[in-house]
C-alpha cells in the first residue's frame, strides 16, 4: 500500500472541512465575518465598560486565592510593621496579606479597583451618549432598560466588594448601609437584622457579601452583558445620518478584518491604561485606615465616585422626621428619603424614559438614525437637568473636603447644595434647550448663506460686507446660490473643513513630502529664473 | 483590489457560480457579502504594496510589538528579581508596585497601537452598506408562529378541561414557595432577639453591678483622667464591650467648663435627666442617630459634636440635640456616677434608643 505524503499546507483546510461536516458551520460564520459595523469614536465608550468588566474577572479571580472571607478575629503578624500585634478580622488580615505579602497582589488589587472605578464611568459615560443621540428609541427601549439595569448592578458590585477588605473606611460604609436598610418603614428591622444575622455588624455579614460579590452579581453582570450585546448584535447598532445612510441599512466596515483588528487593539489599550493606573496611581490603602471599629472615623471618608450621589443626597436631606401617632408610635427616618426613595425613583425614571418620551411625541416608529443633541433640544435639556442633578449631589459628596480645601463653611456649603438642588436643574434645562436652538440655527444659515471666510470686502457704497462660500451650486437663486436642507447631519463651519486649507505637512521630527506650491496669480507670471553666469577665472585654471 | 462597483440591487443579479476558476479571491468575498445582504462599495488600499510607506508602517507595527517584548520581559525580571516584601524605612520595595504597573501597562499599551496601526493605516479602508430589512414586518411567520402556538395550547385542552389547570396552579403554587423557603427561613432573624435593639452593653444584669466606663485599652476611668474641656471615648467594662461586638455602645465622655456645665444641667432638668451628669462630667452616644457613624469631632469652643459622615451636628450642652444636617433626633445620654473607688460607672443602660432610627423605635 502506498503511503499518503502528509501536505502541511493542506491540513487547515482539512481541518475545516471535517468541522464543517460535523458542525455545518460555513455559513452562519460566513454571517459572523461579514456583519457591517458603523464607525464613530462615540461607539467605543460602550466597549471600555466591556473591557474593564474583562480585566476586573481576571483580576478578581487571582484576588479570590488569597482572600479570607470570614470575621474571625485575629491577630496581625504580617510583614507591615506598624499593625502588627494588632487584634483585627481575618478579612481584613488576607486584604493586608495580598497587599504586603502576595508577590504583586497589590498591583492586582489596584488594577482590580481602578478597573471598577472606569466600568462605572465607561458605563456612564456611555449612557449618556446613548441618552443624548436618542439611540434608546424604539426598538432599543429593551437595550437602554437593561443597560440602565446594569449601572445599578454594577453599584451593587461596587459596594459589596469594597466593603471585603473590612478595614476602617469600608466598616463604616457597611455601617450606613445597615442605617440605611434599617430606615425602611415597618420591614427595616427585619431586613436588616436578616441581612446582617443579627445586630450589626454581627459576624457573617462578610461571608455574605463574599458570595454576593463573587458569584450572584457577577453572574447577573455576565448575563445581562451577554443579552446587552446579543441584542445590540440582533438590532444591529444604530448610525449616524450621513451620505447613503438611512434608517434601513448599516453603513459601515465588515467585523473582519478591520473591525475586529481595531477592537483587539482597543481591548489591549483599555488593558494597559488599567494596568498603568493599577501601578502608579495608589487606590484605596486599606493599611492607612485601620480595621474597622465601631467607634473610629476620620473626617473626609468619601465612598467611591459613583457612590458619592447617595452620600450627597443624605447629607442635603433636611432632619424631617416623620412621626406616626399610632399605638407606641412609628417613626420614618430622614434617612428613607434620600437613600431608598430617591434611587427607586432615579431607577423608575431612567428605566421608563423611553416609553414615556414615545408617549409625549406620539412617535411609533422605529429609528436606527441616531439625531444630534441639538436637534432634540427637550430631550437633550432634560438630559442636562438630570446631568446637573446628579453633580450637584455628587459634589454635595464631597462637600466635606471642598469646605476645608477652599475655607468654605461646612453649613453654607450644606445650604448652598439644598438650593442648588433645587434651581442648578431647572437653570440648566433652560439654558440647554436655548443653545440647542440657537445652533439649530446657526445651522440653518450656513446652508443658506454659507460658511464665513474672514474675507472682508468693501462695497462701492463704502459699506464692509464679510464674503460667505456658499456650500451648494447656484440653482437660480437670487443672491447666486441655492438653499440646502439640513439632514442631521454635522454643517461645516470653518473654510478648512471645506478642503480650503492648504495640504498638512507630513512628518513628525522633519517634512517627508515638499509642501505644494502655492499657486501662482495670473496677474504675476513666474520669476524667470537666474540665467547661469559664466565661470569667471584665471585662463590658466581652465587648461 | 481596488474596486468600485456599480451599485447593484443585493438581490437583483444572479448568484455568481463560486467555483468558476475565473473568479478572484475577492470576487468570491463580494460574492459573499451579497448574499449576507452587504454591498462592499468602496475597498481601498491604503497603502500600495512594496512603497515606502508601506515599509516605514510595517516597521512602526513591528517596532511595538518589539517594545512589548521587552516590557514584558522586564516585567519578568523585576517580578522575580526586585526585593518586594515590605521593609519599614528602607524603600527599594516602594518601587514594586509601580514598575509592575509600569512594564505591564507599556507592554499591553505597545500591542495595542501596534494592531491599532496594523488594522488602521495597513489594512485597506471599506465602506460597506448592510441591509438592516427594517419595516418588512414577515406577517405570514407572525400568522404560522402564532397559529402554531394557539394550536399546542389547544391540543393541551385547558380549556375544555379546566380542572387541569386549576390543579396544576394550585399543586406548583407551593414548590414555588417551597423554593422560597429555606432561603428566606434559613436568613430571618427576629430584631428584637433579647431585646437587642433597645440596649447595649451598658445594660446591668437584674441585680447585678454596675457597669464601669473603661478606655479602650479597658482600663477603668477616673474623674482627674479629662481635662477640662477635655473628652474621652469610653466603653462598658464587660467582656468584648471594647469590640465590634457591642457597637453600639461606645459613648463620648465629655468634661464640661462651668458654665457650659451648668447650662446642661439646665437642659437635662427640662427633660426630666436632672440626675445623668456628675459633677461637670456627661455622656453622651457616639453612635449617630442618623447614620450610625460616631459623631466624633467635638468641638470644644462652640460644643458641638459633628458626625463627619453626613454633617450633622449635636449642641451638647442641650442634651446633645441636633442643630444642623440630617439627623433629626438627640443622642442618648448615658446617666452616670462615681462609684466608692473612685470610678465612672453607669447608672443604668441609655434610657433612649441608641443608633439610628427605624421604624418601631418609639
Amino acid at each position: 500500500m502506498k503511503r499518503r505524503k502528509f501536505d502541511l499546507a493542506a491540513t487547515p483546510g482539512k481541518a475545516a472541512v471535517g468541522v464543517d461536516d460535523r458542525f455545518a458551520v460555513a455559513t452562519p460564520l460566513r454571517k459572523l465575518l461579514n456583519k457591517v459595523f458603523p464607525d464613530h469614536w462615540s461607539f467605543l465608550l460602550g466597549e471600555i465598560a466591556l473591557f474593564s468588566f474583562v480585566v476586573l474577572l481576571l483580576t478578581g479571580v487571582f484576588l479570590t486565592f488569597f482572600f479570607e472571607p470570614a470575621m474571625t478575629e485575629v491577630v496581625y503578624n504580617g510583614s507591615y510593621a506598624p499593625l502588627q500585634g494588632t487584634p483585627m478580622s481575618a478579612a481584613y488580615a488576607s486584604s493586608l496579606d495580598i497587599s504586603f505579602d502576595v508577590r504583586g497582589g497589590l498591583v492586582m488589587r489596584q488594577m482590580h479597583h481602578w478597573a471598577a472605578l472606569l466600568f462605572m464611568a465607561a458605563i456612564v459615560v456611555h449612557m449618556l451618549r446613548v441618552f443624548f443621540t436618542g439611540a434608546f428609541r424604539k426598538p432599543r427601549e429593551t437595550n437602554w432598560i437593561i443597560g440602565s439595569l446594569l449601572f445599578w448592578v454594577g453599584f451593587l458590585a461596587g459596594f459589596t466588594g469594597y466593603s471585603l477588605p473590612d478595614d476602617g473606611l469600608s466598616g463604616t460604609g457597611l455601617r450606613i448601609a445597615s442605617a440605611i436598610m434599617l430606615s425602611i418603614p415597618v420591614i427595616g428591622s427585619w431586613v436588616t437584622s436578616s441581612v446582617f444575622a443579627g445586630e450589626f455588624p454581627g459576624t457573617i455579614i462578610i461571608s455574605r457579601f463574599f458570595i454576593a460579590h463573587v458569584l450572584l452579581i457577577p453572574g447577573l453582570l455576565v448575563a445581562l452583558i451577554s443579552v446587552h450585546l446579543g441584542l445590540v448584535f440582533k438590532q444591529k447598532h444604530t448610525q449616524w445620518p450621513g451620505p447613503g445612510r438611512t434608517n434601513n441599512n448599516v453603513v459601515g466596515e465588515r467585523m473582519f478584518p478591520r473591525y475586529a483588528l481595531k477592537q483587539g487593539g482597543f481591548f489591549m489599550v483599555v488593558f494597559g491604561v488599567i494596568a498603568l493606573m493599577g501601578g502608579l496611581f495608589q487606590i484605596n490603602p486599606i493599611w492607612l485606615f485601620g480595621p474597622y471599629e465601631a467607634w473610629v472615623v476620620s473626617a473626609a471618608s468619601q465612598p467611591d465616585w459613583y457612590v458619592m450621589f447617595l452620600d450627597g443626597s443624605t447629607r442635603l436631606m433636611p432632619a424631617w422626621e416623620i412621626n406616626i401617632p399610632l399605638g407606641d408610635g412609628y417613626v420614618i427616618p430622614p434617612l428613607f428619603w434620600p437613600t431608598v426613595v430617591l434611587p427607586g425613583i432615579l431607577v423608575g425614571l431612567s428605566t421608563m424614559y423611553p416609553f414615556l418620551e414615545a408617549r409625549h411625541l406620539k412617535d411609533r416608529k422605529s429609528h436606527n438614525l441616531l439625531e444630534r443633541p441639538r436637534d432634540a433640544p427637550a430631550r437633550t435639556a432634560v438630559g442636562a437637568m438630570a446631568v446637573s442633578f446628579y453633580i450637584v449631589l455628587t459634589l454635595s459628596g464631597a462637600n466635606d473636603v471642598i469646605a476645608d480645601k477652599f475655607q468654605i463653611s461646612l453649613n453654607a456649603m450644606t445650604w448652598a447644595g439644598r438650593i442648588g438642588l433645587l434651581v442648578v436643574p431647572p437653570l440648566a434645562y433652560y439654558v440647554t434647550y436655548r443653545l440647542c436652538l440657537g445652533l439649530q440655527q446657526h445651522d440653518r444659515e450656513v446652508l443658506a448663506h454659507g460658511v464665513e471666510t474672514g474675507i472682508i470686502r468693501r462695497m462701492p457704497d463704502g459699506r464692509f460686507v464679510e464674503v460667505h462660500q456658499p456650500l451648494s451650486a447656484s440653482n437660480g437663486h437670487a443672491d447666486g446660490h441655492g438653499q440646502l436642507d439640513y439632514v442631521g447631519w454635522v454643517v461645516p463651519k470653518k473654510m478648512n473643513r471645506l478642503g480650503a486649507l492648504g495640504p498638512a505637512i507630513r512628518g513628525f521630527f522633519y517634512p517627508i513630502e515638499k509642501p505644494v506650491e502655492a499657486p501662482v496669480s495670473p496677474g504675476h507670471p513666474p520669476v524667470e529664473a537666474r540665467p547661469e553666469r559664466e565661470e569667471i577665472g584665471s585662463g590658466e585654471s581652465r587648461r | 483590489m481596488s474596486t468600485h462597483p456599480e451599485h447593484q440591487a443585493p438581490q437583483g443579479p444572479e448568484p455568481l457560480d463560486v467555483n468558476d476558476p475565473k473568479l478572484t479571491r475577492f470576487d468570491i468575498v463580494r460574492e459573499g457579502a451579497r448574499r449576507d445582504d452587504i454591498e462592499i462599495v468602496h475597498y481601498e488600499p491604503q497603502v500600495l504594496p512594496g512603497t515606502k510607506a508601506e515599509r516605514r508602517l510595517t516597521r512602526v507595527v513591528a517596532g511595538f510589538f518589539l517594545i512589548t517584548g521587552l516590557a514584558a520581559t522586564a516585567f519578568l525580571a523585576i517580578y522575580i528579581w526586585w526585593p518586594w516584601q515590605y521593609e519599614a524605612g528602607r524603600g527599594g520595595d516602594k518601587f514594586y508596585t509601580p514598575l509592575l504597573g509600569f512594564t505591564l501597562g507599556v507592554a499591553l499599551l505597545a500591542v495595542g497601537f501596534g494592531i491599532l496601526t496594523w488594522g488602521k493605516k495597513l489594512l485597506p479602508k471599506e465602506v460597506s452598506i448592510q441591509d438592516r430589512h427594517e419595516g418588512q414586518v414577515d406577517s405570514e411567520g407572525r400568522t404560522i408562529t402564532g397559529q402554531t402556538m394557539l394550536y399546542m395550547a389547544d391540543e393541551l385542552g385547558v380549556k375544555r378541561r379546566p380542572l387541569l389547570g386549576i390543579s396544576l396552579l394550585a399543586g406548583l403554587a407551593p414548590v414555588a414557595a417551597v423554593a422560597a423557603a429555606p432561603l428566606v427561613g434559613g436568613l430571618i432573624s427576629q430584631p428584637h432577639k433579647n431585646n437587642q435593639m433597645f440596649t447595649t452593653g451598658f445594660a446591668t444584669a437584674e441585680g447585678g453591678e454596675r457597669i464601669r466606663l473603661v478606655r479602650e485599652d479597658g482600663r477603668p476611668v477616673r474623674p482627674a483622667d479629662i481635662s477640662t474641656g477635655g473628652q474621652l471615648t469610653v466603653f462598658p467594662g464587660i467582656d468584648h464591650g471594647v469590640s465590634n461586638k457591642h457597637a453600639d455602645s461606645p459613648t463620648l465622655l465629655i468634661h464640661l467648663r462651668d458654665s457650659d456645665a451648668q447650662e446642661s444641667r439646665r437642659a437635662n432638668e427640662k427633660i426630666g435627666h436632672g440626675d445623668y451628669m456628675w459633677g461637670n462630667y456627661a455622656a453622651f452616644s457616639k453612635i449617630c442617630t442618623h447614620a450610625g457613624c460616631p459623631a466624633s469631632l467635638y468641638e470644644q469652643q462652640t460644643n458641638r459634636l459633628l458626625c463627619p459622615c453626613h454633617q450633622s451636628q449635636f449642641l451638647i450642652t442641650d442634651n446633645a440635640r441636633p442643630i444642623f444636617g440630617p439627623a433629626s433626633r438627640r443622642l442618648p445620654q448615658l446617666p452616670i456616677e462615681v462609684d466608692s473607688e473612685g470610678f465612672f460607672v453607669a447608672k443604668s443602660d441609655y434610657t433612649e434608643t441608641v443608633g439610628p432610627d427605624f421604624w418601631e423605635r418609639p
